[in-house]
C-alpha cells in the first residue's frame, strides 16, 4: 500500500499546461513493505498471541469455559490487529485513507452480520421450543394463519432430536 | 479527487483556442497504486465471504445431530502445528518482500519457495485431517456442525491452494523477467493475500477449533 502522495502546490499551479507526471514506478516500493524490525516485532507478538490461547485450552487453565471463550476472543482480536499493522502495513495514510475506510466499512458490516445472525437464530431456537407450536396455533390472529395449515415443523423437530441444542 | 483550475470565464471557443492559457484543467489525482487499493477492496469482499461462513458456523456449530462433537473430533496438537506453519509462512513471505526491496532476486526466490513449501505442508496436513474425519464417518453430511466446519475450513484451504499456485506462477515470472516494477506490484498483491489468509486463520483456530473443544 502506498504512502506516497502528490505534493500539493508547485507543480500544479505554476504551469497549468503541464500534466502532473505519473508517479515513477518503483517509487512506491519503499515505505510500504515494513522493515525487518517491524516484521520481527509482528512475528514475535503473533507467536505469543497464538501460544497463549492454545495453552489456555490445552492446559485447561480456567475452570469456566465461558471465561476461556471470552479471553480467546479478546486475544484473537488483538492478534488480528497485530497482523493488520505489522504484516499488512495497515495505517490511516495508505492509499490516501481509502484502505482504512474500506476496512472500517467491512468491519461494521461483519459486526452487523455476525451479531445479527447469532442473535436472530438464538431467539428463533428459543421461541420454537417444543410446545410452542400449539400456542402459536391457538394465539394466531384469524386470517394470519389459515386454520389447518401445517406450520413448518423444521426447527421444532430438529430441536427435539437427541444431542441437538 | 480532482482539482479544477479555473481561468476567467467568458471566453468563446475561438478565443480559448487563441489563448491557450485560458482553459479549464482537470487534474485527476490517480492513486499511483490503483491496483493495490483495488486488491484491498477485493480482500474486503473476501472478508465478507468468510464472515458469512463464520456466521453459519456460529449458528450451526452446536447442531451435532447426535453425531460427534468438536471436542471428540479436533486434534489440537495438529491444529497447533498447522497454525505455526501458516504463521511461519507469513514471516518468510515478509522476508521475501524485504529481499525484493533490496533488489536481490535470488534470495527473494528462495524465501518465496520456503513460503510455498510451508503453505503446501499446511494444505497437506489439512487434507490429512479431512481424510481422517471422513474416514471416521464425520464427513460434511453427518451434521450441521460438520457441514459448517467443512465449508469454512475448506474455503480457507482453497484460498491457500490458489495462493500457492499464484506464488509458483510469480516465481516463474520473476525467473523470466526479474524484479521489475510490475513483478514488484504483483508480489505486493500476493503479500496482502497471504497475510490476509493468515488473519482469517486466526479466526478459524480460535473460533472453530479452540472454542469448539471447550463447550
Amino acid at each position: 500500500m502506498s504512502g506516497h502522495q502528490h505534493q500539493p502546490g508547485p507543480v500544479r499551479n505554476e504551469h497549468p499546461t503541464i500534466l502532473l507526471p505519473h508517479a515513477s514506478h518503483g517509487h512506491n516500493t519503499e515505505a510500504d513493505h515494513g522493515t525487518l524490525k517491524s516484521y520481527m516485532t509482528g512475528f514475535v507478538l503473533a507467536v505469543i498471541l497464538t501460544a497463549i490461547p492454545f495453552w489456555l485450552v490445552m492446559g485447561k487453565v480456567f475452570t469456566k469455559s465461558s471465561t476461556t471463550g471470552l479471553v480467546l476472543l479478546g486475544l484473537a482480536t488483538v492478534q488480528i490487529v497485530v497482523h493488520m499493522v505489522y504484516f499488512l502495513h495497515m495505517n490511516s495514510r495508505s492509499e490516501g485513507g481509502w484502505s482504512m475506510l474500506a476496512l472500517i466499512f467491512t468491519a461494521v458490516l461483519v459486526f452487523i452480520m455476525l451479531t445479527g445472525s447469532i442473535w436472530v437464530m438464538y431467539h428463533l431456537n428459543n421461541n420454537m421450543m417444543p410446545g410452542m407450536i400449539q400456542d402459536l396455533q391457538q394465539e394466531a390472529v384469524p386470517g394470519s394463519i389459515v386454520p389447518g395449515t401445517p406450520i413448518e415443523p423444521g426447527n421444532h423437530t430438529m430441536n427435539a432430536m437427541p444431542g441437538m441444542k | 479527487m480532482s482539482d479544477l483550475i479555473a481561468s476567467p470565464a467568458g471566453g468563446g471557443a475561438a478565443e480559448l483556442a487563441a489563448n491557450s492559457s485560458e482553459r479549464f484543467y482537470v487534474l485527476e489525482h490517480h492513486p499511483e497504486n490503483g491496483t493495490l487499493l483495488g486488491f484491498w477492496l477485493y480482500l474486503m469482499s473476501d472478508c465478507l465471504v468468510f464472515a458469512c461462513l463464520f456466521a453459519t458456523y456460529a449458528v450451526l456449530g452446536r447442531n451435532y445431530a447426535g453425531g460427534p462433537t468438536g471436542a471428540e473430533l479436533f486434534d489440537l496438537p495438529l491444529v497447533a502445528v498447522n497454525t505455526s506453519l501458516l504463521l511461519l509462512s507469513s514471516i518468510t513471505y515478509g522476508f521475501a518482500m524485504l529481499e525484493m526491496q533490496r533488489q536481490r532476486l535470488r534470495t527473494t526466490l528462495i524465501w518465496l519457495a520456503i513460503t510455498g513449501l510451508l503453505g503446501a505442508c499446511f494444505i497437506g496436513l489439512e487434507l490429512y485431517e479431512f481424510a481422517h474425519l471422513i474416514h471416521e464417518g464425520a464427513g460434511p453430511q453427518r451434521s450441521g456442525f460438520l457441514t459448517a466446519f467443512f465449508s469454512l475450513v475448506a474455503t480457507h484451504g482453497l484460498h491457500v491452494t490458489f495462493g500457492i499456485i499464484w506464488l509458483v506462477v510469480l516465481m516463474v515470472q520473476l525467473g523470466k523477467h526479474g524484479l521489475t516494477s510490475d513483478n514488484g506490484r504483483r508480489l505486493m498483491c500476493l503479500s496482502m493475500f497471504w497475510h490476509f489468509l493468515d488473519v482469517v486463520w486466526i479466526g478459524v483456530f480460535t473460533f472453530v477449533y479452540l472454542m469448539g473443544v471447550l463447550s
